[in-house]
């Protein structure tokens, strides 16, 4: 789980143009959205993009997204558990 | 009403540059045209976290209205529905409708961005312009060949005369293929600390040096 965490931090860095944050500046526990990384809903749409384009995985009911994308611990759950 | 208006401020941008007021604030010639950028932003500590999720285009016009803001804040002399942005360019947003464009070429690789579709018209970066300062006066984005002194001059004093506005943030914002020129100035009926006149022939003279 750690190294899926750790990947998923490198791919939100890089997919989301956070130039001024490194891996270890995000707290995986953390909300993504608000407070937290402070991401707004262009950025929701992207994690939607990142799921399907690195990890193969479609987000089949939205109402699910919101649990979801609760902070990058909850991403790596659902992708671990998501995984073909 | 006096029908004469003065460019009041003006920040330009270019060839590892920035020159604000006849005087040049920052220089780094070694750097290509985004690092040149994004180092303008750092120098001057212009703190705005959704800089790094803009594109190119957007980041240009954000430093350059950011540091023309700071020598010349007319947000504090106006209400914001008295200052107009009226910008323009030669190549529009092709730099990022061409990164948009490969994200969508290939069917079996089909995976268009939002946060880059979201950037595709160059209007975009008087939208970022005006939330950073909280305007909501007029604005327009013009395409042209090249920077055109006898129409930008022609239609912002005739926004200024016909009292559409009282101030315009206005010039000119390009990037395309690691080329960039920006060149934005303010206009005011006011002669500011600059007092040019805001004529075809000033404007020509300014944008050339």
């Amino acid at each position: 789980m750690d190294a899926l965490i750790d990947q998923l931090k490198g791919e939100i860095i890089e997919q989301l143009n956070l130039e001024d944050l490194k891996k270890e500046d995000i707290d995986a526990d953390a909300p993504l959205f608000g407070e937290g990384l402070g991401l707004d809903s262009i950025d929701a749409l992207e994690l939607i993009v990142l799921l399907e384009k690195n990890h193969g995985i479609k987000i089949a009911n939205p109402a699910d997204g919101k649990k979801i994308f609760q902070s990058i611990r909850s991403m790596a759950e659902f992708i671990k558990a998501n995984k073909k | 009403m006096e029908n004469r208006n003065y460019i009041s401020s003006y920040c330009a941008v270019k060839e590892g540059e920035v020159i604000v007021d006849h005087s040049t604030s920052y220089s780094e010639k070694t750097l290509p045209s985004i690092d040149f950028i994004k180092s303008v932003y750092k120098h001057f500590q212009l703190n705005y976290p959704k800089f790094y999720k803009m594109d190119h285009l957007c980041k240009l016009a954000f430093v350059t209205s950011e540091l023309l803001l700071k020598s010349n804040p007319v947000t504090q002399k106006y209400s914001s529905e008295d200052i107009a942005i009226i910008i323009a360019n030669s190549t529009s947003s092709l730099e990022i409708d061409t990164e948009h464009q490969n994200t969508i070429s290939d069917k079996n690789n089909y995976f268009p961005s939002p946060a880059i579709f979201v950037y595709t018209l160059s209007n975009i970066l008087i939208g970022e312009i005006a939330i950073r300062n909280s305007i909501k006066g007029e604005n327009t984005f013009f395409i042209f060949d090249k920077f055109d002194p006898d129409f930008m001059s022609s239609y912002i004093n005739s926004l200024l005369n016909s009292g559409k506005a009282k101030c315009c943030i206005t010039g000119w914002v390009d990037f395309y293929e690691n080329k960039y020129e920006s060149f934005l100035y303010t206009v005011e009926k006011e002669k500011g600390t600059l007092n040019i006149e805001h004529t075809s022939e000033q404007l020509k003279k300014l944008f050339n040096n």
